[in-house]
């Protein structure tokens, strides 16, 4: 049966549109490619300089900090198992790579989600296209990416981007939706500008929601790491994907281990920064004489 | 990070600049509010006469020609159920809601319509906010809650601490400056609410049902120190709430609210004694009267009341003939001095003594005329005379018998004729009397 007449031709027009973009925005992709590949150089840079254990001990000093020792630890161990299977320099490349995509996405995301937070109709329209963005399969993005940007590290660096950002902006919109009305209500009713109110009230009580955005973030341009290395892109996900070619379960075996541990410990660490409780700022001094005498006296008063 | 804020100095005038002109406070004319898209058309309609289910297709009218004025300096209480529009009221004074038609003005500067800049120093210098449920900034202490308004008004860190601990103090929340506040209960967070409304040192405080979400004990508590506050202070306060007997404690002023309007605005007294229409009488109807009408409001002219110097042949005669046994004893400037006993004073006059003093007894009960029948009640059981109400100058200035207590608070209108003492068994006849007066006759007295 001939159906031809009634074929949209989206494909073609994808095409046209590819076409368009390489022949008139050369100019804009180069200086994007530049950028994108110097950030990279320069994080590959500042991990593979010093000897292993000193990256080891920087990173387990974080984790002590986002949630306590016993993730410090877990942090030296799994670490260590990647420098013994000798994939210190694989996990370094991709490490940069998640790292460089996660900063843009969530520079691009975060102001887009309070601008969704802010309007309806910005909410209306974004909603749509984070849904496409990050529904459509990702190795589709590959294509255009690689005739833009060339094969490399950096069409691995913008399908991370497209792919990650939605949940930052997804959960920046509900966390600052989520804050309680009737305290932004107190800012205004104050004097205070909307931008100060922003600043000094809706983000700091969005910051576990945006947290959590981050770290969905991390976690998913960590799924990226293998559709990168199709690209070019180097680090794990190249091991990856020539041990599936070449059915090297050795290799996949233990490239694969050590994107799980990667994960792992990025997620553990945001996690922990996500939900840290917040510190009293001032000297908690609660004399317990002074607090019974306080909490007495109002119960006190009553009767 | 908050606490090195720039200060917004442009806007911000230092306190003592402040110019607070005469006049009310804040005055709403014909304001109306009706959300939806379409809201200045339903306006036009209402306008014209419609109701608000009429013109529910263009919009909800929330408030509908609403006309009051603030004074300076009182507690005006709008009053009103759940979706009467109290609540956008409020925050139409301050601008967090704009009004769709009619004027606000806070001390004479305009709110509707007004730009935000404006509208930021209003708030700033005028208007203050306690919420509902507290508004706190969970993030922060205590004294930085406080703080809030005076950082926004752009004082210095060291005085604005400095300011916000005094507040605290204040409320009775001394020692909890550093907490946080999810380990306060509630009636100490709104006592934080209340202490960043007062640090703010604006003129008026706008209170949305502030004390609503706490319990009654706490309520009580909280709406007789908002009470101390307001006189110590004077500022302005409105309050909503749509609780009747906390209305009547705390109003100056009242207006009730019903389906957006203002259907009366009154003392506590004239809406409880004088209620506009059927809705506000039901409304009243269920107060607690004993705790809303005050001495003065129920008080009678006091009958039974000799003057000392009459002596005590008059101050029988006058028990005589109003046929009561017992009678107040006032001094020249209607001081009160005490209550006389027809027997004492029938021994004195036979024993033909001219002055009271001998039968003079201190008076077993009085008030003072603002005190709430709820306190005279009491002492109306232990007394066998009506409760004497005195002013200021402890001048007898009326009386409050039991069957007036009772007539007030059953709020019918109590027969006024009635005589003022209650004759209690009376040991001492008519006859006695006249005989005692006849025996003692001298020619300037003549017993009728």
């Amino acid at each position: 049966m001939d159906m031809d007449w009634m074929r949209l031709p989206i494909g073609e027009w994808a095409e046209v549109v590819v076409d368009w973009m390489t022949t008139y925005l050369d100019g804009l992709f180069s200086v994007l490619r530049s950028i994108f590949d110097g950030m990279n150089e320069g994080l590959v840079w500042v991990f593979m300089t010093p000897p292993f254990w000193v990256i080891i001990l920087a990173i387990a000093v974080i984790s002590f900090f986002a949630k306590g020792w016993k993730l410090a630890v877990g942090t030296i161990i799994g670490l260590l198992v990647i420098v013994s299977v000798d994939q210190w320099e694989n996990a370094m490349n991709s490490l940069s790579l998640v790292l460089v995509a996660t900063i843009i996405a969530l520079v691009i995301a975060i102001p887009l989600g309070i601008l969704a937070s802010k309007s309806d109709i910005a909410s209306r329209i974004i909603r749509p296209v984070l849904d496409f963005m990050q529904t459509m399969p990702a190795f589709v993005y590959l294509i255009p990416a690689i005739v833009i940007f060339r094969v490399g590290v950096v069409p691995g660096i913008v399908a991370t981007i497209i792919f990650a950002m939605a949940p930052a902006v997804r959960l920046t919109e509900l966390g600052i939706r989520g804050v309680d009305k009737e305290v932004v209500e107190a800012g205004y009713a104050f004097g205070s500008k909307s931008g100060r109110i922003l600043r000094q009230i809706q983000l700091p009580l969005a910051m576990p929601s945006i947290m959590a955005g981050i770290n969905q973030v991390i976690m998913l341009a960590l799924s990226m790491v293998v559709i990168a290395g199709m690209a070019g892109a180097g680090g794990l996900g190249q091991d990856v994907y020539s041990a599936v070619q070449r059915i090297d379960i050795k290799l996949g075996a233990e490239s694969g281990l050590a994107v799980v541990i990667i994960a792992m410990i990025l997620d553990r660490i945001t996690g922990g920064f996500g939900n840290r409780k917040r510190k009293a700022t001032g000297p908690r001094k609660v004399a317990a004489a002074d607090s019974t005498e306080t909490t007495a006296s109002v119960p006190a008063k009553t009767a | 990070m908050s606490q090195t804020e720039p200060p917004e100095r442009a806007e911000a005038a230092p306190a003592e600049d402040r110019r607070r002109p005469d006049g009310p406070a804040i005055k709403v004319e014909n304001v109306y509010k009706v959300f939806g898209r379409r809201g200045k058309d339903a306006v036009r309609r209402l306008k014209d006469g419609d109701s608000r289910d009429q013109v529910s297709s263009l919009g909800v009218a929330a408030v509908i020609d609403a006309a009051f004025q603030v004074e300076q300096g009182e507690i005006f209480v709008v009053m009103g159920l759940s979706g009467s529009g109290k609540s956008t009221l409020i925050r139409m004074l301050n601008g967090l809601n704009d009004s769709t038609d009619g004027q606000v003005t806070v001390f004479g500067s305009n709110v509707v319509g007004q730009q935000k800049t404006e509208l930021r120093r209003i708030r700033r210098e005028h208007l203050s906010m306690v919420f509902q449920h507290f508004a706190l900034l969970p993030h922060r202490t205590v004294i930085d809650n406080v703080a809030y308004g005076l950082e926004i008004q752009g004082v210095s860190k060291t005085e604005r601490l400095e300011r916000a601990a005094h507040w605290i103090n204040k409320v009775g929340l001394g020692g909890w400056e550093n907490h946080f506040p999810d380990e306060l209960s509630g009636g100490m967070k709104q006592r934080v609410g209340l202490a960043r409304a007062f640090a703010a040192d604006t003129d008026i405080l706008l209170m949305d049902e502030a004390f609503s979400a706490l319990d009654p004990l706490i309520r009580r508590e909280m709406q007789e120190q908002l009470k101390d506050l307001q006189q110590e202070l004077g500022k302005t306060i409105v309050f909503i709430t749509h609780d009747l007997n906390e209305a009547m404690f705390l109003g100056d002023r009242i207006a009730v609210m019903r389906d957006g309007k203002i259907v009366q605005v009154g003392t506590p007294n004239d809406i409880l004694t004088d209620p506009a229409n059927d809705y506000v009488a039901q409304f009243v109807q269920d107060v607690d009267r004993a705790r809303v009408l005050s001495a003065a409001d129920v008080m009678e002219r006091p009958q039974a009341v000799v003057a000392a110097n009459a002596g005590p042949r008059a101050a029988l005669r006058t028990m005589r003939d109003l046929q009561t046994s017992a009678s107040f004893v006032t001094s020249r400037d209607r001081k009160l001095l005490g209550v006389v006993f027809a027997a004492d004073v029938l021994r004195l006059v036979r024993k033909g003594a001219d002055t009271l003093e001998g039968a003079l007894h201190p008076t077993p009960a009085f008030v003072a005329e603002d005190q709430l029948i709820v306190n005279v009640l009491e002492m109306a059981v232990d007394s066998p005379l009506p409760v004497a109400v005195v002013d200021a100058e402890e001048r007898l200035v009326g009386v409050v018998p039991r069957v007036t207590l009772l007539a007030a608070l059953a709020s019918t209108t109590p027969e006024t004729d009635q005589v003022d003492i209650i004759v209690p068994p009376d040991p001492v006849s008519t006859a006695d009397i006249n005989a005692a007066l006849e025996a003692t006759a001298d020619s300037g007295e003549v017993s009728r």
